[in-house]
Order: C-alpha cells, then structure tokens, then sequence
C-alpha cells in the first residue's frame, strides 16, 4: 500500500528470499514473498500476532522448509548449503532454547563455536578468543562460571545472546529477543544489537513494541497475513494509517523527543463514564504486546 | 521521564585476562588437535574402569570350584590344569567380559536415548524396547520351541520393531521429545498384557524358557554370545562418540540445535537406530536387563558432576554396574543364582527412588 519501498536503490543483500512460501503441515503462512534483508543493517520485523514474523526469520536460516520459493544467501539457495557452513554465516537466537541442567555460563556460551569445531579441532585458541569477546561484549566476564539456571531472566538472556555472538556470524537473527525482560534489560539487549550493527554485522529481529522497533530498527519490515505491508526506514513507514490498518489501533505519530524516529501515541480509550479517572490500562496494545 | 541512561552500550572491555573456566576444566592443544577436558569425569571414568575391571577379575574367581587368583592367572597363561582352564576362559570368562560390554552397550544406548528425549527416564526400558524384545523372543517361542537362538533372533526382531513404532507414532512433522516418551510408555504397556496373555497360551516347556530368558539372566552366555556384542560396540560405539556433540547440541532444543549447525533429523535417526541397536544385542543373548540403561547414564553424569549426559563415563559406569550386578546375583545367594535382572531390578528400584526424591529442577548444587 503505502510505500512502494526502495525500488530507487536496491541495498546490496546479501540475504534475501524470493517468491518464499511456508508455513506449518497444511497451514500456509507465508505465500509468494519477496524480501530483502539490506546489508550491514538493523532489521525489524513487526506485525500483528500470527502475521508471519517468526515463520519468516525461520525460514531465513532453514528452521523451516519453504513449500515455495528459496531462500538465498549470496545468491546460492541456502536449501543446499551445508548445516555448518550456513551457521557460520548467519546466527540465530531462537524464541527458546533450553539449557542443560547445571550447565555453566562459560559452557554455555562457547556452544556457540560448534560450527567452527570438527572432531579433532574442538576448542582452538580462535574459538576461545571468541567466546570471551562475547562474554565480554554481554556484561558477563565475571559470571562465567556460575550455573545458567541460577541466573535471573535477563542474565540468562545474556547468556543465550552471548552464545549466539561466539559464533561469530556476519548476520544475525533474533527472534523476540526482548519478550520476557524488563525495560533496562530490553534497552541493554537493543543497545548491544545497535552496537553490533555499526561494527558491521547486519542483524534481524522480530520486536512487539513498535516504538522500540521504530526507535533501533534501520530497516522496518511490517507484516501482514504473511504479506509485507510495508518497508523501509522507520521515519518513511510509519504513520498513523499504517498503525490503524495493520494493527487496528488509532494513534498519533509523533517525533520521539529523544531520537526523532517516529512515535506512537495511541488514542485514549473512551468510556461511557464521563467521571471516571483516565483508565490506567489504557496506554497501548502495543505496549502491551510486548510484555505478552 | 528524566531518562539518564548513558548511550554508551556495553562496550566497556574489561581487558583481556584468560578466559575463567570452572574449577577442573583444562583445554588441551597439540598440532591440529584441541579439545576440553573436564578433569573430574576424566579421572572419574578411569577409576570406574579400574573397579569394574578388578570387579570382572574378582567374578572370575568366585564360583563352587574353588579357583583363586593365582590360578585365573594360570589359566589365561595356559599353565593351569585343563579343568581349570575350562571353567575360567570357557564358562567364566565369557559371563564376565559379557557383563563388561553388555553394561557398556546398554548404557550407550540409554544415554542415547535420555539425551535425544531429554529426559531422565526416557530410557529404552521404560519406553518400550524391553517389552518389544520380550514380545518377539515369545513369539519365537512359539513357532521354534524353547530354542536359544530363534529366542535370540525374536527377541532383536521384537526390540527392532518396537524401535520403529516407537519412531513412526512419534513422527508428526519431525520427532518430538515427549511424544517419543509418552508413547513409548503407553506402547510398553500394551505390550506388557499382550505378553502376560502370550506365556498363558504357551506350551510349558516353551513358556518355562521364555520367563526365564525374560527375568534377565547371564548364566547361558558363551563366547557366541558375546560376539554380537563386540560387533555392536565396535560399529555403533564410534558413530555415538562421532555424533555426541550434535546431540549435545540438541539437549538445547532443536531450533538451537539447529542453529548453530546440526543437522537435527539426521543425527536424531542416526542415533536412535545405534541406541536401539546396541539395546537389542545385549537384549537378545541376555534377555531384558533392567535399569542398567535408565540409571548407569544417569548416576554417572551425577558423580562426575558434568551437565548433559557424557557417553565414555556412562559407558564405564554401565560396565561396572552390569559387572557387579553379576557378582552379586552369582554370590548373594549362592549355590543358587539370581538372574542379573533381578538384582539390576532391585539396585533400579532404590536408584528411581532416590531420583524421585532428591531432583528438583535447577536445584542442583
């Protein structure tokens, strides 16, 4: 609808997916999509519940087979690539990973070098120089022998990102990697993907806060019913129209005061009682979807 | 809101001292090899291999003859008289080295299977494959009467099929941990009454070799025996060891598993079908050995103190436990024996116990 997205200049990608469908046993959630993942650039991917975001970033990195289409990085259909060597390019941190009973943060951690390791070179002097970048990069160098299980919600979350920084990939993915934190443990996950998008990396997450999503993403992808609705630089996606039409909620679009990038004010709810105090759940669904 | 947050990120490097390992993990390099090696389960697993192996040499001198160190020393010299040596190489010594690798090839397979099912009791005895070797080790009895190795060749037929069933009623786009654990309890089950209505339709004869196969027992295993079970350890035991680090992988899901490179179907199949293996052979000479495969995994992550399940220490382990369960089911109430499976069954019972009472989630250490 709205925009008509970068057809100007085309982003070198080196990730992209053409004609893409997917989706569960009979349920196609994905049909006939194109996308572009920009080199070297923060993704986001928003959307409505069920719209796609996580089937999409699956697909990405082969957690789902397409039933259509193909999925290529640099040009080569990532369906022939070999397990490891796409781990080597292209991280993931999946929506849930369970980690071992009693396992320790350091142990943890350095899973991530697994595609780096064959049966003779199990740990070099290279896989421990990157795990303890990443211990370091994640706030987590003095944690490192502690147990996972005994961390709290936002360390462990470190540990898991950590897990995914050792493996020293050039693209990354998240896939809701803020679900479940408090605020500060949000803001620090966000900054550290800020941080690693300007080293060079190119990184992709699936957010629920759109202001989040608005305020860190250099590239917005918004999906609809496993359709892109929209996509570009947040200030050029997301207005007040797109707000209402995708996820049916009527806001102002304002400059945030902080960064500029837009921000979303939904209306206030109103109430038959004309006495009543302003409702305080009313702030946003998409305030609220973010902490599920 | 004041927001006073430095924009400064995480980025404060806090130098570039070593790397902190827990207490008792070294990294080893030389020339194009390097790995990690957790101290403890390394010096653990020797030791468990010292005590089973002085264990076998023990089992070799107990028995009516009267036959002691020196002279199992005699024996395998080929000083000893030849009634000796008849009774140590040719009727104890195999029970024992039997005792030895059946304990490890039931271990492997259970630590297979607990690491694929991600679940302490998702062992091959408790979902199903016993129940499976018993049902084709009566049906082979049926059809050859009370022969040894139409029991034997039942009994691998029965573990293999219930492997697959297991496999096929699990399947529903890829194989879910728990669907695997559930259905093979509910299929062990079934299998369970299914059997008990097969031995009353049973000749006695027929019927008095099958529960006796199906107790569990060492006392029939000869040299034959045994070398099913070599060929099983020297086939599947390189595959698991090869695969054990995917399958860790694993233990972490298998979105997880994935990616960071493992080819999770695979390598799933692969090692169910080594587990199931390594499980029928031991099973098909000895009959249903319980609790060696659900607890020797186990009680040697435990001891040695490593998170997931390690295959060389539970292998030890399982070697150990098999070989002392033995002893004690040769000794406890001699001149009569036990079947094996009965004292494994009874050390099974304290051991799921304890499990029971002492594990709670995350609350280790």
């Amino acid at each position: 609808m709205t925009r008509p997205t970068s057809s100007v200049d085309p982003a070198p990608s080196r990730l992209h997916a053409t004609s893409l469908s997917t989706g569960y046993g009979d349920r196609r959630i994905i049909d006939d999509l194109d996308v572009r993942i920009p080199d070297g650039s923060f993704t986001v991917i928003i959307g409505p519940n069920g719209c796609g975001k996580s089937t999409l970033l699956r697909s990405l990195v082969r957690l789902l087979k397409p039933t259509g289409g193909s999925v290529l990085l640099d040009g080569t259909d990532i369906a022939h690539t070999r397990s490891k060597e796409l781990a080597r390019q292209i991280g993931l941190l999946p929506q849930t990973s369970i980690a071992p009973e009693g396992i320790t943060v350091i142990d943890l951690v350095s899973r991530g070098r697994h595609p780096h390791q064959s049966a003779l070179k199990r740990w070099s002097e290279h896989d421990e120089r990157a795990v303890q970048k990443a211990l370091t990069r994640t706030g987590l160098a003095d944690l490192t022998t502690r147990v996972v299980d005994e961390l709290s919600g936002g360390q462990r979350q470190r540990v898991w990102i950590a897990m995914a920084l050792a493996q020293d990939t050039p693209i990354l993915l998240l896939d809701e990697p803020t679900t479940y934190l408090d605020i500060s443990h949000q803001i620090d996950v966000l900054d550290l993907c800020t941080s690693l998008q300007r080293e060079g990396r190119t990184l992709v997450a699936v957010l629920h806060d759109l202001n989040q999503a608005a305020r860190y993403a250099t590239h917005l992808i918004v999906l609809d019913q496993g359709r892109i609705i929209a996509e570009g630089a947040p200030t050029d996606v997301v207005t007040a129209d797109l707000v209402r039409d995708v996820f049916g909620v009527g806001a102002r679009v304002i400059p945030d005061p902080e960064t500029n990038t837009p921000l979303i004010v939904p209306h206030a709810p109103v109430f038959p009682d004309p006495g009543a105090h302003p409702a305080p759940a009313g702030p946003s669904t998409a305030l609220m979807e973010g902490t599920r | 809101m004041t927001s006073t947050r430095p924009r400064t990120g995480p980025d404060t490097v806090t130098g570039t001292d070593a790397l902190r390992w827990p207490r008792g993990i070294a990294p080893v390099r030389f020339g194009g090899f390097s790995t990690r090696i957790e101290l403890r389960a390394a010096a653990l697993t020797v030791l468990f291999l010292l005590v089973a192996l002085a264990v076998a040499v023990w089992s070799l001198t107990v028995g009516s003859a009267g036959i002691g160190v020196a002279q199992v020393w005699s024996a395998f010299t080929g000083t000893a008289s030849t009634g000796t040596s008849r009774i140590v190489l040719e009727w104890r010594l195999p029970r024992v080295v039997f005792a030895l690798l059946g304990g490890a090839a039931l271990a492997i397979g259970g630590a297979v299977f607990q690491s694929i099912t991600r679940n302490p009791l998702g062992s091959p005895d408790i979902i199903g494959f016993s129940s499976g070797a018993y049902t084709g080790a009566l049906i082979a009895g049926l059809i050859a009467t009370g022969s040894a190795v139409g029991t034997s060749i039942g009994a691998l037929t029965g573990a293999l099929l219930t492997g697959v069933a297991v496999h096929l009623l699990a399947f529903k786009r890829g194989v879910s941990a728990t669907r695997i654990v559930v259905i093979g309890v509910g299929l062990s089950m079934f299998l369970s009454a299914f059997n008990s209505w097969l031995l009353t339709t049973m000749q006695l004869e027929a019927a008095i070799t099958a529960a006796s196969w199906g107790a569990g027992s060492l006392a029939e295993i000869a040299w034959g025996n045994v070398l099913p079970v070599v060929i099983g350890l020297v086939v599947c035991g390189p595959v698991v060891l090869w695969l054990a680090a995917d399958m860790r992988m694993l233990e972490m899901g298998d979105d997880a598993g994935r990616g960071v490179g493992v080819r999770a179907e695979t390598v799933r199949v692969v090692l169910l079908l080594m587990g199931v293996l390594l499980i029928a052979l031991v099973t098909a000479s000895a009959g249903p050995i319980a609790f060696v495969a659900l607890a020797a995994p186990q009680l040697a992550m435990r001891l040695t103190g490593t998170p997931g399940i390690r295959i060389l220490p539970a292998a030890v382990f399982g070697a150990l436990l098999l070989a002392a369960s033995d002893l004690v089911a040769r000794t406890v109430i001699a001149p009569t024996q036990l079947p094996v499976g009965v004292v494994t069954l009874c050390l099974g019972g304290a051991y799921l116990v304890w499990l029971l009472a002492t594990s709670r989630r995350g609350s280790r250490r």
